[in-house]
């Protein structure tokens, strides 16, 4: 059919363990039919420290490929001619220096880099906002981004240097208008980041050309559908007003997509691949505002990391609805559609107003750094938790037809299990690569770094530099710390408005009242995230909604190490301790606290939430952790009752 | 010091906020004996508040470091409001208050304020009694909501007052009568340049027009580059060392709280028991100035 549409780009997110084993994972994916590469990196890699720092532990391998240095990712791409790949990389505060790896593993394959295709993620603000990788304040953030849409712009001309995501902003429960405004908000920010350094004209037009977006699709895909040709519409606009961009084809709204996760159950989890097809309609319905590039989850990702075979299936629902559906044979299916065209002027509306009301406060980066929109996003994710306990959302298998057959697709464990030698291997491999290498070469490309990093020069360059002269991850990240400092995002939880709550909460505000009376203060407990984890929207909402059950919470946040939270159990006094950990790093983690917490003669309950597999579960309890919560407990005011049962039958 | 003495500490702070009957003799009994130490009059109390979203956690993480490096030991008690419709808290502090998990020099206890007293927690007195026996310097840190600038007062040899520039709060503060209780102030975010040099300016204006005895000095701050950090630590400590008795000062202060105590746990019939608030502050003041702590006197005056 020559006149058919060409499909969208299709990938999987994934990496794991080392470069070797990813590796070899892309190139099978690629042979089923894949046709560019999502890069998983881990935590570390993400965050700018090496396999042996002590903020790794129990996090190398584990949510994606660990890179340290310029040999890992040569070996994560060998054989995989980068000059004819598309990949797409989920970096973000080392966006900089995975890219500059990636152009000296490029140079070192013979490819011209002028050709090369791909995005970085690179959106630190949603960082703050949700995901929780971000490292360096706002400024210096900032910075780091306009150096790399500056240098690819003029050096990497197909690279998509920024790929703004309000992928993650609905994971932490914006409604579509908050996703729509706050992602355009972000876009702001960073092209009036570049033109304040000087960049106009058809400059600042090719800029925004390559400005993508990263967005999220649920299960209402009729108004998934509306919010992507909203964002086309608006883009449009902004294109035309704020920057002057006259050709309409650098105006384009170009997304890839990412399907939600937030709506898969643990329950029932065969019903998410059902869930995952729909999920794509909203972005692949619409002609005009048709995805780019798709990933889809697995259908077991709330239960644990996906096997091949597992991401396999979700391959083929993309495949199957390009290329045997007659989707592709057609124009738009909504143009006139009266229904369509309201929904989407709605959507539009209210975010262009919201979008103005950060405007006329200060802008994106004051939003961010006062916590306001931080807020919001907290509040929106308590009032969608709230409608699905009460039952006003129904969550099939979850709060609805809960009754089920026993599934033959194997138990809770049929996931796949990081190798358990992975960080040891890590940790020998990266003190190899640092004896092999020129040490004053190292040197001098590090001081390189700093004198440009004090400076007003493009980082990209030093960075390239440091990639060739085998400068690792770790050493970047501690040269731009010491010269930039580190950063700490408001948590938003102190200030978030919760939704009504209903008896169940009266009921349980009368036992904490009791409990205080025999305790002789208010119970307390401490909540924290051990590790390098940025998902932090599981134990935001623990937290608050502790609070309005009357407890007194001590919310230490992310990125925090088994020996902070130690401590602040101790200083704090509190009757409990509930970590969130949602990295597959829970065993080493919790097993840490446990024994710190003894050493220092604290004697309280310890609990964890996450994404854990029973087996693991069990070995948790088995180590003294009093409780073991994952995403099947949606209901909150049932955890909470068991939290006071547990300081009933421990602290008295 | 060793994280050892912080878990004795955590625990006497845990015990002055145990509001059990039984536990009030306990309570005395601890009291008097810290008071006995020789760091309580060493020791330098600081009272930190502001409206929300100045940046008091990070400025309270810089004023830790730049304490630290100097080597001074430091307890902070972070206060937050509690929930008026659960009674819980939030206490979100102790994320922004970057330290060192082994460094026994520096201890961060976070207290909600139970919605008693408005602004500070009925155990803050106590628990800053605790603080000032253990540690060089004593950092209170408050939100600016109702009462809780006039309370800090009672529990602090200094009160500091942060403000963000553009944040239109100045008008408020002087109709509050705000201006007139801090004795140093901190103009934090300076790094926002030209908007944070006028808003000093305007807030020198302010002060001047009060006409107070003495006008408090401006610092301004910014603790992403960290400037006036080390100047705010000199200001601080020049004005401690200023205070010409600080022990009449403390009893003085201690009388207050001691007043505020009463006359929540007693009402104000309990008050008038005694003779009204002024004639109950001077027997407060003389049973403190011998020695008692200001629960304890409290307790000695109950309502026959």
């Amino acid at each position: 059919m020559a006149d058919k549409d060409r499909p969208w780009i299709m990938r999987t997110y994934s990496g794991h363990s080392s470069p070797e084993a990813s590796n070899a994972l892309y190139r099978q994916n690629l042979a089923r039919g894949q046709t560019g590469l999502s890069v998983a990196f881990d935590l570390p890699t993400q965050t700018g420290y090496d396999p042996d720092h002590v903020l790794s532990r129990g996090e190398v391998g584990r949510t994606g490929v660990p890179i340290a240095h310029l040999g890992d990712l040569e070996a994560l791409f060998d054989g995989i001619e980068l000059e004819k790949m598309n990949t797409s990389m989920t970096i973000n505060a080392t966006a900089a220096w995975l890219l500059a790896l990636y152009v000296a593993t490029a140079e070192k394959q013979g490819a011209d880099v002028k050709l090369l295709r791909g995005t970085t993620q690179n959106d630190i603000i949603k960082e703050y906002l949700s995901r929780g990788t971000y490292v360096f304040p706002p400024g210096p953030s900032l910075r780091l981004t306009a150096d790399v849409i500056q240098f690819t712009v003029e050096h990497v001309p197909e690279w998509n240097p920024i790929n703004i995501c309000s992928y993650h902003l609905q994971e932490a429960g914006a409604t579509p208008e908050q996703e729509i405004a706050y992602a355009l908000t972000t876009a702001i920010t960073v092209l009036d980041t570049v033109r304040a350094r000087g960049v106009d004209g058809d400059r600042l037009a090719q800029v925004f050309g390559r400005l993508s977006f990263f967005v999220n699709s649920s299960l209402r895909f009729v108004e998934e559908a509306c919010k992507e040709r909203a964002f086309v519409e608006l883009w449009d606009r902004l294109g035309k007003e704020r920057y002057g961009v006259q050709d309409a084809k650098l105006r384009r709204f170009r997304y890839g997509v990412q399907v939600n996760s937030l709506g898969l159950t643990e329950a029932q989890p065969e019903n998410n691949i059902v869930r995952i097809v729909l999920e794509m309609l909203g972005v692949t319905l619409s002609k005009k505002a048709r995805a780019r590039a798709i990933q889809l989850p697995a259908w077991n990702e709330a239960l644990g990391l996906p096997r091949p075979w597992d991401q396999q299936l979700s391959l083929r629902a993309q495949q199957i609805l390009a290329l045997e559906t007659d989707l592709l044979e057609y124009g738009d299916l909504f143009d006139g559609s009266p229904v369509i065209e309201k929904k989407t002027r709605e959507l539009a509306d209210a975010a262009w107003a919201e979008v103005e009301g950060i405007l006329s406060r200060g802008g994106g980066v004051a939003a961010v750094d006062s916590g306001t929109i931080k807020e919001r996003l907290v509040a929106s994710n308590a009032a969608r938790i709230a409608a699905i306990e009460r039952g006003e959302q129904t969550v099939v298998g979850v709060n609805r037809f809960t009754d089920t057959a026993e599934s033959p697709l194997g138990g809770a464990d049929a996931i796949l299990r990081v190798d358990e030698k992975a960080e040891e291997q890590r940790i020998a491999a990266v003190e190899a690569w640092r004896k092999r290498r020129d040490d004053d070469a190292v040197k001098r490309a590090l001081e390189e770094l700093e004198r440009a990093a004090r400076s007003d020069d493009n980082l990209m360059v030093a960075s390239i530099a440091a990639a060739k002269a085998g400068v690792t991850t770790g050493e970047w990240g501690d040269t731009l710390r010491r010269v930039f400092g580190e950063y700490r995002a408001p948590t938003g939880v102190g200030g978030a408005r919760t939704p009504e709550l209903g008896d169940s909460y009266a009921a349980l505000r009368e036992r904490v009242a009791k409990l205080e009376k025999s305790l002789g203060r208010r119970p307390k407990i401490l909540v924290g995230k051990p590790g390098l984890d940025g998902h932090s929207n599981g134990a935001e909402q623990i937290a608050l909604r502790a609070r309005d059950a009357g407890f007194e919470v001590v919310y230490e946040g992310i990125r925090t190490t088994p020996r902070d939270l130690a401590r602040a159990a101790v200083d704090e006094g509190v009757h409990l301790v509930g970590l969130s950990i949602l990295s597959g790093a829970h065993m080493e983690l919790a097993r840490q606290t446990l024994s710190l917490l003894a050493e220092r003669g604290a004697k309280v309950p310890v609990v964890v939430g996450g994404i854990i597999p029973e087996t693991d579960a069990a070995e948790l309890r088995a180590a003294g952790v009093a409780a073991v919560y994952t995403p099947k407990d949606y209901e909150i005011a049932r955890v909470l009752s068991e939290l006071v049962e547990i300081v009933e039958r421990t602290a008295a | 010091m060793t994280t050892r003495s912080a878990v004795s500490v955590a625990r006497a702070i845990s015990l002055v906020e145990d509001r059990r009957p039984a536990q009030e003799p306990k309570i005395l009994s601890l009291l008097a004996n810290l008071a006995k130490s020789p760091n309580v009059a060493a020791c330098r109390r600081v009272g930190i508040t502001g409206p929300p979203g100045v940046g008091k956690s990070s400025l309270v993480s810089a004023l830790c470091r730049a304490l630290r490096a100097q080597g001074h030991s430091v307890g902070v008690l972070a206060v937050d409001p509690s929930s008026p419709r659960s009674g819980g808290a939030l206490l979100g502090d102790r994320a922004r208050i970057v330290h060192d998990p082994d460094d026994g020099d520096v201890f961060i206890r976070s207290m909600a304020s139970g919605g008693h007293l408005g602004g500070l927690a009925r155990a803050a007195g106590a628990a800053v009694d605790v603080l000032s026996a253990a540690y060089d310097w004593v950092l209170v840190e408050t939100t600016g909501v109702g009462q809780s600038e006039t309370d800090i007062e009672h529990v602090a040899d200094t009160v500091l007052l942060v403000i963000q520039p553009a944040s239109g709060d100045m008008l408020q503060f002087i109709k509050a009568g705000i201006l007139e209780i801090p004795d140093v102030l901190a103009v934090n975010k300076a790094d926002l340049g030209e908007v944070a040099a006028r808003a000093g300016a305007e807030l020198r204006a302010a002060l001047e027009a009060l006409g107070t005895a003495r006008t408090p000095p401006v610092v301004h701050t910014s603790t992403l580059t960290g400037e006036g950090i080390d100047e705010l630590v000199r200001v601080l400590a020049e004005h401690r060392d200023d205070i010409a008795d600080l022990s009449a000062r403390r009893i003085e202060k201690s009388a207050q709280w001691a007043l505020r105590l009463f006359t929540h746990r007693y009402g104000e019939l309990g008050v008038d028991d005694r003779g009204g608030p002024s004639a109950l502050r001077a027997e407060l003041s003389r049973l403190i100035a011998s020695g008692a702590s200001s629960l304890s006197a409290v307790a000695q005056l109950a309502p026959r």
